[in-house]
């Protein structure tokens, strides 16, 4: 996201950090390539033509170099890095297993190192925006691809043959009736030239052992389920105290005056601090406030109840959130600012038989991962180490050397598990706050978070207005299209706030409306922010799809149509969109990708995962009352999800029996996570629909911790999910899975319950109950 | 001084009685597979039996589980195989992985106490552990295929 930020020219990309660290020096390809023809794989270059990503448009790319993310034990152990967080997608397995099985190791054979932050060596890491797999699976398949010619020219050379009648199978290297392993060529083949793709003969993706199958467990499953798995909180360094802090209420607040002395003759605690304080836009720095340095983490929770602090409220101090809604929804009846103008949307509404519309809001949404932000930071000696699950390390880094006022280089983020990401551990405050305190206190400190804190001091998913409405001519057909949106600015936290929306947010359901509409207007109304405002998962896809998604199921119902032929009459005949040619704005962003390569709005396909949902939930078939099955199909991060839900209300409670979850990603990777990954969505989308609600009084957070900010549990979950994955080969390039499996859920709920009850709900959460 | 009987082993350190038995694990016997969730009995992430029953360590003090048996995730089985974390690893359970501890103390008790549980059964001991990346389908056909093999 801040990449896109800068990018976009929104923010002046931010120099002062002289980022020293030593370039990988890269090893100069021999030429020669002919030898590395290997006869198992002589497969038509086209098994694997490439085909450009934004990956490479990213700060420090794509690394695809063997000698940093491979190392080969003489006893055969295959070393793989992984590079992007793992916050519970699987990236951490799901890479290192497509670099396995290109390399032809054996996956018992491979072990699994985190990489620290140091995107100058390994290439982009903000693991975020759905780009994993999008952006490195083709680098995976150059690295294993290289090993395997490595190994294979080693052996050749040791043999005196061709390399060309090598072959290398399961961690074997074979030719005629000799046969070497991994181990025994470790050395010769890592100190062969690294050949150029050109040079490599891919598998065909017929002959993939692991990749695209789903049968490879994830690296960490048994320590996961033996308490082994070390996540933020569970990393210790001799001498090592526990920080807690009290943070301004208000953002932009800060403290007047403190009284720590019942805190400070506490036994156990060594220290009360006050932390720098923040003003607005101060992207990712802690917000202040005053913290506590204890022994352990009980004695720092009683003593910070015990500090009393006197607070400025500073700017924000007004912000209260229902006026605020109020004042959005009345925005958003006025014209906003002209995004995307396709056609001529006001005449078709001045000539229009009917204009039908509704408004449809959404409340702040906080993304309490279970792992409440928890980082340790040892700062001694002019170096500083920190363990942290943070999904941008080396934004981290950065981060934390500026506010130590140190040289990058001797800032080492080391990354540990992420008990959950949403997009809140993109942003690191809570690192920086252990290495201030580290410092300050000359102790190795680890900042823990409660849950509370996590609650009240996040960087909010924003709360917004999305004013939809739809011109009809005579025979109730749909001449134009009108959506303006209002939110407040993920930019406001970064830079000065102007109220509006930036690309990257425009981008994200608004100006990409898939309709097949003669006259199209994308407005966007002014909202200033007044909170952090950050992302969650899916981002501003969230709003508009449930806007996009309830408006299509309440002109079905108003036209007296059937919601699954509205939606495809809406989408219309397959086709790819051209965004020049549809009025799309030029400063159109399509999740940092390139056009014409696979990436462009293709609505066949969007049809398609929508049928393909409501095929599967049997759509059309008899309910009785009380129950109803309600579609929603939304594009994110590059891939198409359709959801059919089937809603049940239960004494009046909102239940969902079964809902299927339609996903068309091109090339599926890791199909088992991709479903793992559906499931979660169809959970977490579900508490979005019903229970999700940040409101603010007085400028300050109200809710606090589960009693007020609950969640979908196993008692109302849907009870049974089916993933359908759109099969394709690899040609077709693999996009998102972590974020877009999430906004069509509760549009579709909606539509189903509107169904199931006669209740329409036009604002997120719906609550629990009709 | 606290004395404490955990996973078999009495261990003694120092502590004050109203520490809860959470942090206790965690900070002075690092014990680190019971996990903080909320501190407020309201996620069952730090979830531990004591003398074979699950309860929210967040919520029991020291001074209250001065006697009883503690038994943590790391140990419930001594080869980590008790027959509801291989259900665990057979569904490919979890995604972050954070609330399984408590989730597989939680399953694990539900079985000692009620072999055969029904699915409304299983639904209503599951529901006080929250899993926020929504890994319930996974949980409860891990607990059904612990209890019935299938
Ligand atoms: S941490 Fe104990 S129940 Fe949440
Ligand atoms: S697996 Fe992430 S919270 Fe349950």
């Amino acid at each position: 996201m801040l990449t896109y930020l800068e990018d976009l020219g929104t923010l002046a990309v931010r120099k002062a950090l002289d980022l020293t660290v030593q370039k990988v020096s890269r090893r100069g390809f021999l030429g020669g390539s002919a030898t590395f023809a290997l006869a198992v794989y002589a497969t038509d270059a086209s098994a694997f033509e490439r085909w450009k990503t934004g990956g490479t448009d990213m700060p420090h790319g794509v690394v695809e170099d063997p000698m940093v993310f491979v190392s080969i034990d003489a006893d055969g152990t295959v070393t793989l890095v992984a590079h992007r967080s793992e916050m519970g997608t699987g990236a951490r397995t799901s890479l290192p297993m497509i670099m396995a099985d290109e390399m032809e190791a054996d996956w018992d054979r491979v072990v699994i190192v985190q990489a620290e932050g140091d995107e100058p060596k390994y290439g982009n890491q903000n693991t975020d925006g759905s780009r994993s797999m999008r952006h490195h699976i083709q680098a995976a398949r150059k690295i294993g691809g290289s090993v395997r010619h490595m190994l294979a020219a080693a052996a050749a050379e040791r043999w005196g043959v061709s390399a060309s009648e090598v072959v290398v199978e399961n961690h074997v290297v074979r030719h005629g009736d000799k046969s070497l392993g991994f181990g025994d060529l470790a050395e010769a083949a890592m100190a062969m030239p690294v050949p150029a793709h050109e040079d490599i003969a891919y598998k065909s993706p017929d002959a993939f052992r692991y990749t695209g199958k789903g049968e490879v467990q994830i690296t960490d499953l048994h320590d996961i389920t033996t308490g082994k798995a070390v996540y933020g909180g569970d990393v210790t360094v001799p001498g090592m105290k526990v920080a807690m802090a009290v943070r301004p209420p208000v953002v932009g607040g800060k403290v007047v005056r403190f009284d720590a002395s019942e805190a400070l003759a506490l036994p156990g605690v060594v220290g009360v601090y006050e932390l720098p304080h923040s003003i607005p836009p101060a992207g990712f720095a802690p917000l202040g406030g005053v913290a506590v340095v204890a022994d352990d983490t009980w004695t720092a929770i009683k003593a910070r109840d015990l500090i009393t602090i006197e607070w400025d409220d500073g700017p924000h101090a007004g912000y209260n959130s229902d006026t605020f809604m109020e004042e959005m929804k009345a925005t958003a009846l006025e014209k906003g600012n002209a995004l995307r103008t396709q056609g001529d949307p006001d005449g078709a509404f001045a000539n229009a038989a009917r204009v039908f519309g509704h408004t449809y809001t959404g409340d702040h949404i906080a993304h309490i991962a279970m792992e409440p932000p928890v980082a340790l930071a040892q700062v001694q000696g002019g170096m500083a180490e920190i363990w942290a699950p943070v999904q941008s390390p080396y934004q981290a880094r950065t981060d934390i050397a500026a506010a130590l006022e140190m040289d990058v280089a001797n800032v080492k983020v080391n990354v540990t598990l992420l008990g959950g990401g949403f997009g809140r551990k993109s942003k690191a405050d809570f690192a920086t706050e252990a290495a201030l305190l580290s410092k300050m206190a000359g102790v190795p400190v680890r900042m823990q978070w409660t849950r509370e804190d996590d609650v009240r001091h996040s960087f909010y998913h924003t709360t917004s207005a999305e004013r939809i409405e739809v011109a009809l001519n005579a025979e109730d057909r749909v001449t134009g299209w009108r959506h303006n949106s209002v939110a407040p600015s993920i930019v406001s936290t970064f830079a000065p706030d102007s109220g509006y929306q930036f690309p990257v947010e425009n981008g994200m359901g608004h100006v990409d409306v898939p309709f097949d509409i003669a006259n199209i207007s994308c407005e966007n109304g002014k909202a200033m922010a007044h909170t952090r405002i950050g992302w969650f998962r899916a981002v501003s896809n969230v709003p508009r799809a449930f806007a996009i998604g309830s408006f299509v199921g309440e002109l079905a119902a108003e036209l007296g149509r059937d919601e699954k032929e509205m939606w495809l009459e809406l989408i219309g005949a397959p086709r790819t969109i051209d965004p020049a040619a549809s009025g799309f704005p030029e400063t159109y962003w399509n999740y940092g990708e390139p056009p014409g390569q696979g990436f462009d709005i293709q609505t066949g396909r969007l049809a398609h995962v929508l049928e393909t949902a409501a095929a599967g939930i049997g759509y059309g078939k008899a309910l009785p009352d009380g129950e109803g099955i309600g579609l929603a199909v939304h594009r994110s991060f590059v891939s198409y999800v359709g959801c059919a839900a089937h809603v049940k209300m239960v004494d009046g409670r909102i239940t969902v029996p079964e809902l299927h979850l339609a996903i068309d990603c091109g090339f599926a990777a890791n199909p088992e996570r991709i479903a793992s990954q559906m499931e979660g969505a169809a959970v977490m989308g579900m508490t979005v629909a019903l229970d999700s609600s940040i409101t603010y009084r007085d400028g300050a957070v109200v809710q606090a911790n589960y009693y007020d900010y609950d969640v979908v549990r196993a008692d109302n979950f849907p009870r049974k999910v089916v993933t359908h994955i759109v099969p394709h080969d690899f040609a077709t390039p693999s996009t998102g899975v972590g974020e877009p499996g999430l906004p069509p859920i509760a549009p579709a709920i909606a539509n189903a319950v509107f169904k199931a009850s006669g209740t329409r709900r036009r604002g997120l959460p719906m609550g629990r109950t009709i | 001084m606290a004395r404490l009987v955990v996973n078999g082993e009495s261990r003694e350190f120092d502590a004050g009685s109203d520490m809860p038995l959470l942090w206790a694990l965690r900070d002075h016997l690092n014990l680190n597979g019971t996990k903080y969730g909320c501190g407020a009995g309201l996620c069952g992430a730090c979830t531990v039996h004591m003398n074979g029953k699950a309860v929210r360590a967040c919520q029991v003090s020291l001074g209250q589980a001065e006697g009883a048996e503690i038994t943590t995730i790391e140990g419930l089985d001594p080869n980590g195989d008790h027959r509801v974390q291989q259900a665990w690893r057979e569904l490919n359970v979890p995604q972050c992985g954070f609330c399984q501890s408590g989730q597989i103390m939680q399953a694990a008790a539900l079985l000692a106490e009620n072999p055969k549980p029904s699915d409304e059964e299983i639904l209503s001991a599951m529901s006080g552990n929250v899993c926020r990346c929504g890994c319930y389908q996974r949980i409860v056909g891990a607990v059904r295929l612990a209890s019935t093999g299938s």
